[in-house]
């Protein structure tokens, strides 16, 4: 994997997203707030990115970098005021001098702007201290406005080349702020980076916005927005905002939930009497139902093979994980360990599932390997709820409180490093981390 | 639309008639709030019944029966009526028995008003799962309208919503607030 990467040059245009339609928001920030390395955090040092006829940019890109690959809990970078020189490029490098600092891997590099496109160019090289040699020597590209992306795909590359596992750094979040503004509490369904930053508001609602669901390609949402008075599905395109009403039944309309190959949506009707869960053909709209039963029956999640899906029903008494194959339509119970076990998401390989767990009074995010039936609590928080994987199956993100405030939590799935994005302003929720789309 | 409003003028005159009448006395609970704490009734001895006949009571009176008995009756329903928070225990959708002497005279009024609609708002404290605690708001919203419908309210009459975790009594995260917070809430039309 890593041989495979080695010496190969990549040239790679970061696109320019089109979120320029898109309403921005002062109190669309999110903060970060890093409170827990993993105790195994590979140590790496990245050197500021030299500009050598000064046409660099104000921002640097490096430090966003360095912050990537803190967040993902498998790095710790090296603060640049500790490092003994500043290299650019490959014949600067002494390894003596970053393994006295403990450094595993370094990483290097130039940017400047063309003289005739006004683009920014990055040329960087990946070093292996420890083996003294270059992993990975790449070239970028990208328009002035879209460095954070240009970043975001420098941490995806150095992430993949060193742990074989695809970054999700340049992945996006979907949530939903709650503020209240003149006594009226305004909610705000946003998109942003995964570390918060570039918050753009697609809808602003004084009724409730709940369950954003992201389209397999990353390019749409799905959620439930109370608006008229009564909940309804909708579907939104991020870059165009054109949205269209999918369903507004007579009382519940939740829970949508995109199949893994788009063609259709599980949600939650209750147009039959109580609670049970459909799945829709989005081509023409034809409902199937696929619970039948007076308990509850909501919140499907497909499986990444689409054909099987995990729900919650309280068909035993209290709220368990069901999980259902398609074909026979036969639900089989998963959960048995404690009264309280709902919200159920499965991993990107389909091997485990999340969910909310009580254990005693709190309410934690669990984790159950599918093969073995074994059970992990992942969180030490209380109130904790929605959680959300990351594409490539290596971060969680979920929902959770500080003081009187709900805040999002990201942590890595063998619960080795943690951070927190509250809102500046008021109260963040309803967590969705968007697929790797296309 | 004009029917609605004369609805509601005819309530409110009916109301404030009914609030200056029984002044003196001091029976009505949680003074005239719309979301006032349940009154505790003593009424777990109290029978009602499933077909809205027996356990009853509306502005048809019994033959025989006093014109201030009756007086009496309907200053007493008024006040009941002013009960329009019902609240419940953790996961669960039961109407606890103090709140079935304010829903009887809310299902006695239905019955009495065919043309008076009601919306009930059913809601869960913050915990654990929003999607789960939506349809939870949503049994809990139709546990009050079979109640309602049994006692004689007709069910085109009642709508049911549910906002689950949304739009809490209290923003707390104790169980002072979650108290508050599990509930259906009734609101005329």
């Amino acid at each position: 994997m890593i041989a495979g990467l080695m010496m190969r040059i990549i040239r790679f245009l970061v696109v320019l997203c089109s979120f320029s339609l898109l309403a921005q928001s002062a109190r669309a920030e999110l903060l970060i707030h890093i409170t827990k390395a993993a105790s195994d955090a590979i140590p790496i040092a990245i050197v500021p990115f030299a500009s050598p006829n000064g046409t660099g940019p104000n921002e640097d890109l490096t430090q966003i970098v360095r912050d990537d690959l803190d967040m993902s809990g498998n790095f710790k970078s090296l603060d640049p005021s500790r490092m003994l020189s500043l290299p650019s490029q490959g014949s600067q490098v002494y390894y003596r001098d970053w393994r006295l600092l403990g450094q595993r891997y370094l990483v290097i590099g130039q940017i400047q702007r063309g003289a005739t496109d006004q683009n920014y160019h990055v040329q960087y090289e990946l070093f292996d201290v420890t083996q003294q040699k270059q992993m990975l020597k790449s070239n970028l590209t990208t328009t002035a406005n879209n460095l954070r992306s240009l970043a975001h795909v420098i941490s995806d590359q150095v992430y993949k080349a060193i742990t074989g596992v695809r970054g999700a750094f340049s992945t996006r979040l979907a949530f939903v702020t709650l503020d209240k503004e003149g006594g009226k509490s305004v909610y705000r369904l946003q998109v942003s980076d995964v570390d918060g930053q570039r918050a753009q508001v697609l809808l602003k609602s004084t009724q409730p916005i709940l369950s954003p669901d992201w389209s397999p390609d990353a390019k749409k949402l799905a959620y439930v927005s109370f608006e008229t008075g009564q909940p309804a599905i909708y579907i939104q395109d991020i870059a165009t905002g054109k949205r269209q009403k999918l369903t507004d039944f007579q009382g519940l309309n939740s829970a949508p939930a995109w199949s893994p190959d788009g063609k259709d949506m599980l949600m939650t009707l209750s147009k039959d009497g109580n609670a049970e869960i459909y799945e829709m053909d989005l081509a023409n709209r034809q409902l199937t139902r696929l619970t039948h039963h007076w308990a509850i029956d909501t919140e499907a999640n497909w499986a990444p093979d689409g054909r099987q899906i995990v729900f919650t029903s309280d068909r035993s008494g209290g709220p368990q994980i069901y999980q259902m194959d398609l074909r026979t339509q036969d639900a089989k119970r998963l959960t048995f360990g404690g009264p309280y076990n709902a919200s159920p998401r499965y991993s990107p390989d389909g091997k485990y599932i999340y969910y909310v767990h009580r254990d005693g009074g709190n309410f934690n995010i669990a984790k159950m390997n599918l093969s073995t039936g074994e059970q992990t609590i992942l969180t030490h928080t209380d109130l904790d709820d929605s959680p959300s994987v990351a594409p490539n199956g290596r971060m969680l993100i979920y929902c959770t409180h500080q003081g009187t405030k709900s805040v999002l939590s990201v942590i890595s799935v063998d619960g080795g490093s943690k951070y927190f994005l509250p809102a500046k302003f008021g109260d963040v929720r309803e967590p969705a981390w968007s697929p790797f789309g296309s | 639309m004009i029917d609605s409003v004369k609805q509601k003028a005819v309530v409110l005159i009916l109301s404030m008639a009914v609030m200056a009448g029984c002044s003196s006395t001091a029976t009505q609970p949680g003074q005239g709030s719309s979301e006032v704490a349940p009154t505790d009734q003593n009424g777990g001895a109290q029978v009602y019944s499933g077909n809205g006949a027996g356990g009853v009571s509306s502005s048809t009176s019994t033959e025989g029966q006093s014109a201030q008995q009756q007086q009496t009756k309907q200053q007493q329903e008024a006040a009941l009526r002013q009960v329009r928070t019902f609240y419940f225990d953790f996961d669960t959708a039961e109407i606890k028995p103090e709140a079935r002497d304010a829903l009887m005279a809310h299902a006695a009024y239905l019955a009495a008003n065919p043309s008076a609609k009601v919306q009930l708002q059913g809601y869960t404290d913050e915990r654990g799962s929003k999607e789960y605690n939506l349809a939870l708001g949503e049994r809990r919203g139709n546990a009050v309208k079979q109640f309602l419908v049994l006692n004689g309210a007709s069910a085109d009459q009642i709508s049911v919503i549910s906002y689950g975790e949304e739009n809490p009594a209290d923003p707390g995260h104790n169980e002072a607030a979650w108290a508050k917070n599990r509930r259906v809430v009734l609101i005329y039309k």
